[in-house]
């Protein structure tokens, strides 16, 4: 198969690799796949609790090269937005961006779902503390 | 040394330019119909595939009768299979198998089963040997066939050909094997192994692709096939269609210089093998060699890297030809069944890489690719949350995973 220019770069280059304290209350961590399907991303992201703006974002992908790309491009288009900003970031975005082929569409939804889930968890740590819609208003 | 190697030799090999050599009077010069009896071009073509036809005799200890020309392997699987499930279908309706075949084998007893035929899948050992007990077992009175290859296209392993074709001779069932990884590569001999039919096929072994041969024997006992494709009764109404004598040439000519170099030539390339693998074992920590590592073709090497989904490590070392048993690379999306049937897990089944040395690669390839695959496994690891997760002492197969 043939690779776009864009994943070939995304796998070479990868953006934001890394790890962050999952158990800091600012990073909220996203895990979503299963190694039998061949595929698990891990997306964290960094909020700030004052503002909800995602200040840094890292991840860690076993998978294709498609859905390293996925992760890949996902820590980017996070970094800087709101949180229900990023939660608006649809696979398709990622599927037209890194032009991945039918067979690949999966790789773009893990992304997506782990963007939804490193939200998820950020939500969950404030929702017994001080959430961050009460802090953002 | 030239970029992209090529180690994907259980695939397909390079024609040898001496089997080229051979094979070039037949296009042109010598283009006649070995079946035109009355004249020159005729009978010149028909004794080049006589010719051809002994060679490929000498090198598995057949005669010259009781080989059959086709297309390649995969119509040989299925004339054996097909052919006898017909012509014995008086004596009985039952076939066994095992479930590491081809899939020309698979799917062939498949469409048989359609059909009213009955069909064993045996399951393999962990190293990817079938259990004769098992095999002994699975026998009845109905069975007419047990076909089960000689060695795994995927894993390397060799079952173990001459007891099996001894039960099956006590038990009076004929015994077919696909030969094609292993004919030409390590010794193989049909009377010594008890085998009644076997399949061939000239692209893997260093000859051009679409033609093949089956092994019919003459001789206790006297096999007898259905023709699958019928017309001028060609090939001893075995096969009809006109013979591709510039293939057959071919293949004659490889079967030759294999018999001639295998002793050597296994001897190298089970070297290279041997020191492909001992670099990653003793370069990378959590590497699996799957399958028999004693009963093995010696130019086989099928490695599972944790943690490093296949696809990815096959895109990092983009200079180098192999393949892997990842869903990714598959075009069923499914890891390899092969790694299934050994109960290797889906999780390693996608980190598997097969690596198929052959006659054209060199020490030099092999010092280069190891050094390739341990740095793109590093880099990919750096990458991966399991190997993070199992560094940390987590033990992922008690992780609840979110696709699950």
């Amino acid at each position: 198969m043939a690779y776009s220019n864009k994943v070939l770069d995304h796998y070479n280059h990868p953006r934001n690799v890394g790890s962050m304290d999952k158990n800091d209350p600012n990073v909220g961590t996203g895990m979503v796949g299963a190694p039998e399907c061949g595929d698990v991303m891990k997306l964290q992201l960094k909020v700030n609790p004052s503002t909800g703006v995602i200040e840094d974002a890292k991840f860690k992908t076993f998978g294709c090269g498609s859905a390293i790309a996925s992760s890949s491009l996902a820590t980017e288009w996070v970094r800087g937005k709101t949180v229900d900003e990023a939660l608006a970031i649809k696979n398709t975005d990622i599927v037209n961006e890194l032009s991945l082929p039918p067979v690949k569409i999966h790789c773009s939804v893990l992304a997506e779902d782990a963007i939804k889930a490193a939200v998820a968890d950020y939500k969950r740590k404030h929702e017994t503390g001080e959430g961050f819609e009460k802090a953002a208003s | 040394m030239k970029t992209p190697i090529y180690f994907d030799n259980h695939a397909t090999t390079p024609v040898d330019p001496r089997v080229v050599e051979a094979m070039m009077p037949f296009f042109v010069e010598k283009f006649g119909n070995a079946a035109s009896r009355n004249h020159s071009f005729g009978w010149e073509a028909e004794k080049a595939v006589d010719d051809a036809r002994k060679k490929i005799a000498d090198l598995i200890g057949a005669t010259s009768k009781e080989i059959i020309f086709t297309s390649g392997a995969t119509e040989s699987d299925n004339l054996a299979i097909k052919g006898v499930a017909e012509m014995y279908a008086e004596k009985g309706n039952h076939i066994i198998t095992v479930a590491t075949e081809h899939k020309a084998v698979l799917d062939t007893c498949k469409k048989l089963e359609k059909h009213g035929y009955r069909v064993s899948y045996l399951p393999v050992k962990g190293d990817g040997l079938v259990d004769l007990d098992m095999l002994r077992d699975a026998i009845t009175d109905k069975t007419v066939l047990i076909t089960l290859m000689y060695a795994n296209n995927e894993i390397g392993v060799i079952q173990p050909i001459r007891e099996i074709g001894k039960i099956a001779h006590e038990k009076g069932v004929l015994f077919h094997t696909d030969g094609v990884q292993a004919v030409g590569k390590i010794p193989v001999n049909v009377i010594q192994d008890n085998i009644d039919l076997m399949s061939m096929s000239a692209h893997k072994i260093y000859g051009p692709k679409g033609v093949g041969a089956l092994y019919v024997r003459r001789k206790n006992p006297r096999v007898q096939i259905t023709a699958q494709m019928d017309g001028g009764g060609h090939e001893r109404g075995m096969r009809s269609g006109t013979l591709n004598v510039t293939g057959i040439v071919g293949m004659g000519e490889a079967c030759a210089i294999c018999h001639r170099e295998m002793p050597e030539e296994s001897k190298r390339l089970q070297h290279l093998r041997d020191k492909l693998r001992d670099k990653f074992l003793s370069e990378l920590d959590e590497v699996y060699v799957n399958g028999s590592q004693e009963h093995r073709l010696p130019h086989n090497l099928n490695i599972s890297f944790a943690y490093v989904e296949g696809e990815s490590l096959l895109m990092g070392i983009n200079d180098v030809a192999v393949s892997s048993g990842s869903a990714c690379t598959s075009a069923t999306l499914e890891p390899s069944y092969v790694l299934k049937a050994l109960g290797v897990g889906d999780d390693l089944a996608h980190t598997s890489i097969r690596f198929g040395l052959g006659r054209f690669n060199t020490e030099e390839e092999v010092d280069y690719v190891a050094g390739r695959v341990t740095e793109v496994v590093r880099r990919l690891r750096d990458l991966s949350p399991l190997y993070e997760m199992a560094k940390e002492g987590v033990d992922l197969s008690k992780v609840h995973w979110a696709a699950e």
